[in-house]
Parts: C-alpha cells; sequence; structure tokens
C-alpha cells in the first residue's frame, strides 16, 4: 500500500516540478458537480486517481470510529459499518456505484439526515493527505475529541480536492436506529416551512423531511418506543417502502431532480417563507434547503442573479448543482475579504496551484 | 524604558476613540490579568483594553495592526492552558464587555450573542422557549462562548450533542487588520472552504471573534441517570464499550476513580460507593418511554459487565445529586490539595486500562496522588495531579508526571489534548504529536490570516527551533524527527 502513495507523491511532484495541474477524479460520480470550465487557460490537467489505495485501515464498533483510505468505495464501508449495526450519520449521497470515501469528503456532501445528525464534516476526525509539494501529512486523529492543532481535517471536507489529495480518513460512526417509520402529511409550502421547523424545536425523533408537490414526508429515527410515540402525535399516514423514497431524494433519482435544465441548490435559514422563483421547488433539511428546477425562459445570467440575491436576502447561499451550462459560475461568488484568505490557504497547501485548479473558484 | 515609551505612546492612541477607564496599563490595574485559569504561567501585559462594541475591537486591532504590536484575546479568563495568558510588550484585549445577546429566535433555534456572553447564560436565556446550547462545560457558568469557540469546547453531554463546532452556525470575526469576515451563515453550510472549522479552536491565533451565532437544541422531556459501582477499573471500561456496542449513545457518561470519589464524597455528599475502584455515570435522555426503554438496557448492561451496584435516579433531585458529585471533582482536588493540574489528553477507550495502570504507576514514580476523571463516553481524560506549589520543585515534579502522561496518550494513539487547547502549557507536547511538515502547515495556516504573527504568538504551535532544542524528541513512524534541524 505505501508504495501506492509513493507513486502518487511522485506524480504530485513531477506535476509540481513542471507546473502541470492535476484532475483529482476517483470513481468520477460527482463529476458533474463543480466549475465544469476547470483547469488553468481551459486545460483541465490529467487525471490523478487514487482509487487503488482502498480498504479499511481500521474500525472497532464499541470506539465509534472508522479508518479507511480514500479509494476505498463508499458502498464497500456502508456495507461493512451495516454489519455491525452502525453508519455514517450524514447519509452521503453516492450519485453512482463508483462512489468512494475520498469523493464524499472532498465534496463533503450530506444527504436527508443532515438537519438532524450533522453534515459530512461533522463526523471527520482526521485526515492523511498529500499537499501540493507531495508531502505526506496527517491531521487530526482517531478520537472523537482533539483540539491539538487547527482543524485541518474539516477544512479539507468540501474543499474540492482544492487543497491535497487526501489518503485516509477518520471518521465518527453512530449506532443505526432501533426503527424507523416515515409518514406523509398534505399541506401547503409555508405550513409545511412552519411544520417542520416546529417540530424541530421539540425533543422529536425527526430524522428527515421533505416537502414536493403538496406532501410533507417525516422520517421518525430512533428508539422503538420514542418513534411510536412521535408517530402517534404528529399524525398523517405512514408510508411502505419509506427507504426506497429517502434513497430517490439523496440520489436524486426522484423525478424533480431532472425536471428543469437546471438545478440550484439555495442553502438558507430554515424560518424562510416560501421563496418566490420560476420552477419548482423541492424542500429538504427542515427548510434549510430549497431545491429548484428550472427550465428558465429568462437568459442565464438573470436567473442566476436572482437566485443568489434571494438566497443571500435569506441568509445563505445558492450552487447550480447540475446545468448545462459549460462556463456557468457553479457557487456562490465570496466577497474579497473571504476570497484573500482562501487564496492564501490554497497557495499555503498548494503552492503551484495544480490541484483542480478553478474547480471551486476560478481564483483557486 | 523601551516598553514603557511604547505603552505611553499606544495609551495615547487608543485613548483618542476609547475612553479613559477602557485602557488599563498601571501595574496594579493590569495585574488581575495576568493569568489564565492556569495559574501558573503568569506574564503582566504591556496594556489591558476593554472595548465595549466591535467598531471598537476593530479601531484597537488598527492601531496594534499599524504599530506591529501583539494582540492576546481573553474571554473569562478560565482557559486551562494559558492561552489567554498575556504577551509582555502586547495588549491583552478583553471581551468581556461585549456580552449582550443580541437576539433569540425561537422558530429558528438560534441566538446571536457577543462574545463575552457567559455559556449558562445562553441557555438561561433560551430555556423559556423550551431551548438550550448544548455544550456545557463544567466552567459554564464563568466561561464566556468566544472563549468556547477559541477553544472548541466540550462538556459532559458532548458525546451525543458534540462540541462547540457542532453547535455554531455563524461567525463575526476581525482580522489583525481590523477588517470584518463573516463565516458560516444562516443555513446549515457556507460556500467555499470550512472557515468556520478552522476558526474554532484557534485559540485566537487567526483572528478575534466579536459575535457568534449558536444553535439551540429542544430541552428533552426526560432525563435520568445510572450510577453503577466497579471493583475493578478494567470492568469499568468494557461496560463503557458494552454500552456502545448495544448501540445507544448516552447523553453523558463519565467515570471517576477511587481517589476522586472519596475526595468529592467528603465534600458534596452524592451517595457514591467509596470503596469502588471506579464509579461511572451513564445517563438517557429523551421522550419518556425513550428514557425508560434505555435507562432499563443501560441498568442490565451493567450489571453484565460486573458493576457491584447499579443504582437510577429515582427523581430530578437525585440525578442533580448523582451529578453533583461530579462536577464538584475539580473544586474536590482543591480541598484536598493546596494545588492540581488538570491535563486533558484524549485517548482510544480501548487504551484506558493500560493508560490508567501506567498514570499509577508514574503517580508512584514522582510520590505525587492523582485523582482520575474521565470523559468515559469519548476517551477524554482528565487526571488531575495534586501538588503543592510551597513545595520547592513540586511543580516542576508535577510538570514533569504531566508531560509523561500526555506521551502515553500520544503513544496510545491518542492526543495531548481534547478540549482544553495547547496554549503555552502543552506546546512542547505538540512537537511529540506533529511532524516538521505538518507543524509547518499549521504555521503557514496562521500566516494565510495573520502574516505577521501578531495574534497570540507564541501560543498553539511551537516553532521547529523550539521543536529540535526539545530534549524529549520522538521517532515518528520509525523516521528521526527533525532531521534537517541542528541538535543541541
Ligand atoms: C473549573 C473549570 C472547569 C472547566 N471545564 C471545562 C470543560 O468541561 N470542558 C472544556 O472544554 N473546558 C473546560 N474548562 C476550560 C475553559 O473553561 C474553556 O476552555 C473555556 O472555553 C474558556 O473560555 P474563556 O472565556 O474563559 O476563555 P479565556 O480563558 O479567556 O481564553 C481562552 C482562549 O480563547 C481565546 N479567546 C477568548 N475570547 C476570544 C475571542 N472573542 N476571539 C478570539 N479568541 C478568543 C484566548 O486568546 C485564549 O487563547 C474548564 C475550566 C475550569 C477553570
Amino acid at each position: 500500500m505505501q508504495e501506492i502513495v509513493d507513486q502518487l507523491a511522485a506524480t504530485i511532484r513531477a506535476a509540481a516540478a513542471s507546473n502541470a495541474p492535476l484532475c483529482i477524479r476517483s470513481g468520477g460520480t460527482k463529476d458533474f458537480y463543480g466549475q465544469q470550465d476547470k483547469g488553468r487557460d481551459g486545460a483541465r490537467g490529467s487525471i490523478l486517481d487514487p482509487t487503488a489505495y482502498a480498504g479499511i485501515v481500521d474500525y472497532e464498533p464499541t470506539e465509534l470510529v472508522v479508518t479507511a483510505r480514500a479509494g476505498t468505495p463508499l458502498m464497500q464501508l456502508e456495507t461493512e459499518l451495516n454489519a455491525r449495526g452502525q453508519m455514517l450519520a450524514f447519509e452521503p449521497p453516492h450519485f453512482g456505484i463508483g462512489a468512494t470515501l475520498g469523493g464524499c469528503i472532498a465534496t463533503g456532501l450530506s444527504g436527508p439526515r443532515r438537519a438532524s445528525a450533522g453534515a459530512a464534516r461533522d463526523f471527520v476526525l482526521g485526515v492523511r493527505m498529500l499537499d501540493g509539494k507531495g508531502d505526506d501529512l496527517s491531521f487530526g486523529g482517531q478520537v472523537m475529541k482533539n483540539v491539538a492543532g487547527y482543524d485541518i481535517p474539516r477544512l479539507m471536507a468540501g474543499s474540492l480536492g482544492t487543497l491535497g489529495l487526501l489518503l485516509e480518513v477518520s471518521l465518527k460512526v453512530l449506532p443505526l436506529p432501533a426503527e424507523e417509520r416515515t409518514l406523509r402529511l398534505s399541506m401547503n409550502e409555508a405550513e409545511a416551512i412552519e411544520t417542520m421547523n416546529r417540530w424541530a424545536g421539540k425533543p422529536l425523533p425527526v430524522s428527515a423531511t421533505c416537502f414536493c408537490d403538496g406532501e410533507l414526508t417525516v422520517r421518525l429515527s430512533g428508539a422503538t418506543s420514542a418513534v411510536r410515540a412521535a408517530r402517534a402525535v404528529l399524525g398523517g399516514e405512514e408510508i411502505a417502502e419509506s427507504s426506497s423514497f429517502w434513497k430517490s431524494i439523496r440520489e436524486q433519482a426522484h423525478p424533480f431532480f431532472r425536471s428543469g435544465k437546471q438545478l440550484w441548490r439555495l442553502s438558507i435559514k430554515s424560518t424562510t417563507v416560501p421563496l418566490s422563483l420560476p420552477g419548482k421547488q423541492l424542500i429538504e433539511w427542515g427548510g434549510a434547503v430549497r431545491w429548484l428546477s428550472v427550465d428558465p425562459e429568462m437568459d442565464n445570467e438573470t436567473v442566476e442573479a436572482l437566485v443568489r440575491k434571494t438566497a443571500k436576502d435569506a441568509g445563505g447561499h445558492a450552487t447550480l448543482f447540475r446545468s448545462q451550462i459549460p462556463a456557468a459560475a457553479v457557487f456562490h461568488p465570496l466577497p474579497p475579504v473571504m476570497m484573500n484568505i482562501h487564496r492564501r490557504l490554497k497557495e499555503k497547501f498548494d503552492p503551484m496551484r495544480i490541484f483542480n485548479p478553478g474547480r471551486l473558484y476560478p481564483e483557486l | 524604558m523601551n516598553r514603557m515609551n511604547n505603552a505611553l505612546e499606544l495609551v495615547k492612541k487608543l485613548r483618542t476613540f476609547l475612553p479613559a477607564e477602557s485602557v488599563l496599563h498601571e501595574t496594579e490595574d493590569v495585574r488581575p490579568y495576568e493569568c489564565d485559569g492556569l495559574s501558573a504561567y503568569r506574564q503582566t501585559p504591556m496594556i489591558v483594553v476593554l472595548p465595549r462594541t466591535e467598531d471598537e475591537v476593530a479601531g484597537i486591532l488598527k492601531v496594534c495592526h499599524a504599530l506591529k504590536i501583539p494582540v492576546v484575546a481573553r474571554g473569562a479568563g478560565t482557559g486551562l492552558s494559558g492561552g489567554a495568558l498575556p504577551h509582555p510588550q502586547g495588549v491583552l484585549l478583553s471581551l468581556a464587555k461585549l456580552k449582550n445577546i443580541l437576539g433569540i429566535d425561537p422558530a429558528g433555534r438560534t441566538a446571536r450573542v457577543q462574545p463575552g456572553v457567559r455559556n449558562l447564560a445562553i441557555s438561561e436565556a433560551a430555556a423559556p422557549y423550551g431551548l438550550y446550547y448544548a455544550p456545557d462545560p463544567s466552567s459554564q457558568i464563568a466561561c464566556s462562548i468566544g472563549g468556547n469557540v477559541a477553544e472548541n469546547s466540550g462538556g459532559v453531554h458532548c458525546l451525543k450533542y458534540g462540541l462547540t463546532v457542532h453547535n455554531i452556525l455563524k461567525l463575526r470575526v476581525l482580522t489583525i487588520e481590523g477588517e470584518i469576515l463573516e463565516i458560516g451563515g444562516s443555513g446549515l453550510d457556507a460556500p467555499g472552504y470550512d472557515l468556520l472549522a478552522l476558526m474554532t479552536g484557534s485559540e485566537g491565533m487567526l483572528g478575534i471573534v466579536t459575535e457568534v451565532t449558536v444553535k439551540l437544541t429542544p430541552r428533552p422531556e426526560k432525563a435520568q441517570v445510572v450510577l453503577a459501582a466497579f471493583d475493578d477499573i478494567r470492568d469499568a471500561g468494557n461496560a463503557v464499550a458494552n454500552v456502545i456496542g448495544a448501540g445507544i449513545i448516552p447523553a453523558g457518561m463519565e467515570m471517576m476513580d477511587k481517589i476522586t470519589t472519596g475526595a468529592v464524597e467528603e465534600y458534596v455528599h452524592a451517595g457514591y460507593n467509596i470503596e469502588a475502584a471506579a464509579i461511572l455515570l451513564c445517563e438517557s435522555d429523551g421522550a419518556e418511554e425513550e428514557v425508560a426503554e434505555e435507562i432499563e438496557r443501560i441498568n442490565e448492561i451493567m450489571r453484565q459487565s460486573g458493576a457491584t451496584e447499579v443504582r437510577t435516579s429515582r427523581d430530578e433531585a437525585e440525578r442533580v445529586r448523582f451529578w453533583a458529585g461530579r462536577k464538584a471533582a475539580f473544586p474536590a482536588a482543591g480541598r484536598v490539595s493546596p494545588d492540581y493540574y488538570c491535563m486533558d489528553g484524549t485517548i482510544p477507550r480501548k487504551n484506558l486500562a493500560s493508560v490508567l495502570a501506567g498514570i499509577e504507576a508514574l503517580s508512584a514514580e514522582y510520590g505525587l496522588r492523582c485523582m482520575n476523571v474521565f470523559h468515559a463516553g469519548d476517551g477524554n481524560l482528565h487526571p488531575l495531579i495534586l501538588y503543592d506549589a510551597n513545595h520547592p520543585g513540586e511543580l516542576e515534579l508535577t510538570e514533569e508526571f504531566g508531560a509523561k502522561i500526555l506521551r502515553m496518550c500520544i503513544e496510545a494513539g491518542g492526543t495531548i489534548t481534547g478540549e482544553h487547547g495547547v496554549g503555552i502549557e502543552k506546546i512542547n507536547q505538540m512537537c511529540s504529536q506533529f511532524k516538521t511538515g505538518e507543524l509547518e502547515m499549521f504555521h503557514a495556516v496562521k500566516a494565510a490570516f495573520d502574516p505577521e504573527s501578531l495574534l497570540n504568538p507564541g501560543k498553539a504551535i511551537p516553532t521547529l527551533r523550539r521543536c529540535a532544542e526539545q530534549g524529549a524528541m520522538h521517532v515518528h513512524r520509525g523516521k528521526e524527527k527533525f532531521p534537517e534541524l541542528p541538535r543541541f
């Protein structure tokens, strides 16, 4: 296994020496995500594929910690955890069978359980990585509480491979809930937003919410008695085969996600009243995420400006999650002071700017 | 003399926009700021400033930045690693006067507060809405939320409810240049790099936190605690693993050894079995039915794990009494010994028995008693070494003993600090935990925010020279550390 690391490090050093960008690509399941005009001067860079560096390094269920190599297929990792009655509580989307742990953490994406359990970054305890000089560095660790040094492990989550190549990741894991049930209630959007927020303010075992087409779907997870008690309080119809529904939301297989040419994700204050925007919306995370599927009749710039302003006014930001516009800005623009810090961090981790240049922001 | 002139010039500049009482420089006025909760380290600052607004903080930073004067932030000064230890040629920036709760949003379940607000004050203000701020350090009546962010503080409930980093949404931070950074947002994530995580636990070295938006959590309907006694500490350790192995995440799981229970029992009469080698407190919270179910299972597991006695709190008064002992552990140490030194390593729990045996052996070797208090659920150990600073040399012996405990924690696959921070106290141990390249990266991160190293300089991250000069260097993954630096 160390030979693989040595090889990856040699590739990075060579790329840095010749100032040639690299495109880190594991399963490639999330290729669609991020800036499409990647690369410097339009050049995307040669592929750096770390998937050979795979396998679980250490897993002791009673420690609630798993350490695995970045190339480990997400599916394999989840199967191993499941066999021991545990899970990745942030319910990561796979977006395809080839999804790896490295891609999962580098994109930092979380699924339906996020609002109650936390995001990918919340579960990251430690990383081993290669920086832009090919140096093999470890930060954080395999314990739940650790404040020695800056929190570089969590910084890596969601950095889209622009700061370094992940080699190993340690994650906190949680027990599978004893029971899960899904209920469905009919109501309008404003009522749904109010209801989700009201429930979140009560000690109820709500683990996921989704509002679409006049129906609020809610999942309860936890101890059998708690789920039963909550079920009686919340009302609505219980739906069977609920795991396929939640999977369709997580994996964006639900028809909503393919209904328009552009899929926007607005991450905003959960109590924000219904947004008036063109297209259709689907709400998740207790109101904190509003998906917008749109076939714009206006030009793309007008839509973008409208969506970004709406998100900002609601205390958040907007991402153009999927689109067929190759040169579109995907992530929400940063204020100059913030971009300065980003640029300086990028310079420190990747001085030659070889990792995924431009995938997160053109400046990085 | 130089220091004197600098101080006077600075005082003059600051008083152009701050009232006289906000700028302290007389020795008797700055003396109270000479140390934080780790009183073994003391240093009077050149001057102390007490701004009342974010604008004033920005003004102070701009002046210090222009004059290249170091700035050390201070919240309530309860830190246990010397993080807020002043710089002799620097400004001590107290955030204590920024103590307003700016707003509570019960529907959105957030509170927006200034950095000097006390941790417990947030929960008190949220209580009428059935909400509270979950991270609950034992120092919560005194410590500030700004300090909590700077240290990523935890509490006895953090296994289930998370640390500070999991419970904040947004920060306003001033850079050393006095520019405002808005980090995070009102949603659950933010664009770009996760600077919220980077700021949390950064010990006042990257920026000054001037506003924090925290998440509020609904109060559970009910909480109950199981008190179990064990005559072998290994059984207690296994009981913890068995509870977690059974798929239970307790609201709190704390362990105390015999010397600790003896000390606290005398003090608060919590009802602990003082003959036991160790006791465990294991709390369940949630819906009425859920707690009943979980408590029954915990009882069962404790018995099967060899507990000699298992009791469940019958009412709220008894629950509070069972916890009172744990919460009084530090003051109890202060009663049985003139001084105590609190350590803060974290280890994978499976190594608990061997690390505790190691501590016992060191205790005998150094002739110093050591009480063990343990956040058992997450592996965070707080050995309290008892000593008397009036005995010449005893503090030095204590520090050596402590350093050896931390080295054991690293060797056991853990870390030198779980929640108290590195500060000045554990700066040498950072050399044992990290390699050259890793320390360089930490310095690089600091430089990305604070290129001239004016914010809390000399803390948390050791210079490579310091590591090389230290006798106690470690061999890491079979390689000698710092081969490029000369040995002394
Ligand atoms: C009896 C006792 C029990 C304790 N129990 C716990 C516990 O259970 N869990 C735990 O985690 N800790 C515990 N602590 C440690 C301490 O209370 C925490 O570290 C706390 O967060 C420090 O807060 P403070 O306001 O006192 O910060 P200070 O001690 O004033 O400062 C701590 C650090 O934060 C920086 N800082 C402070 N304010 C700001 C700001 N606004 N912006 C930027 N940097 C800032 C300082 O420069 C310093 O580096 C305990 C301490 C005591 C004395």
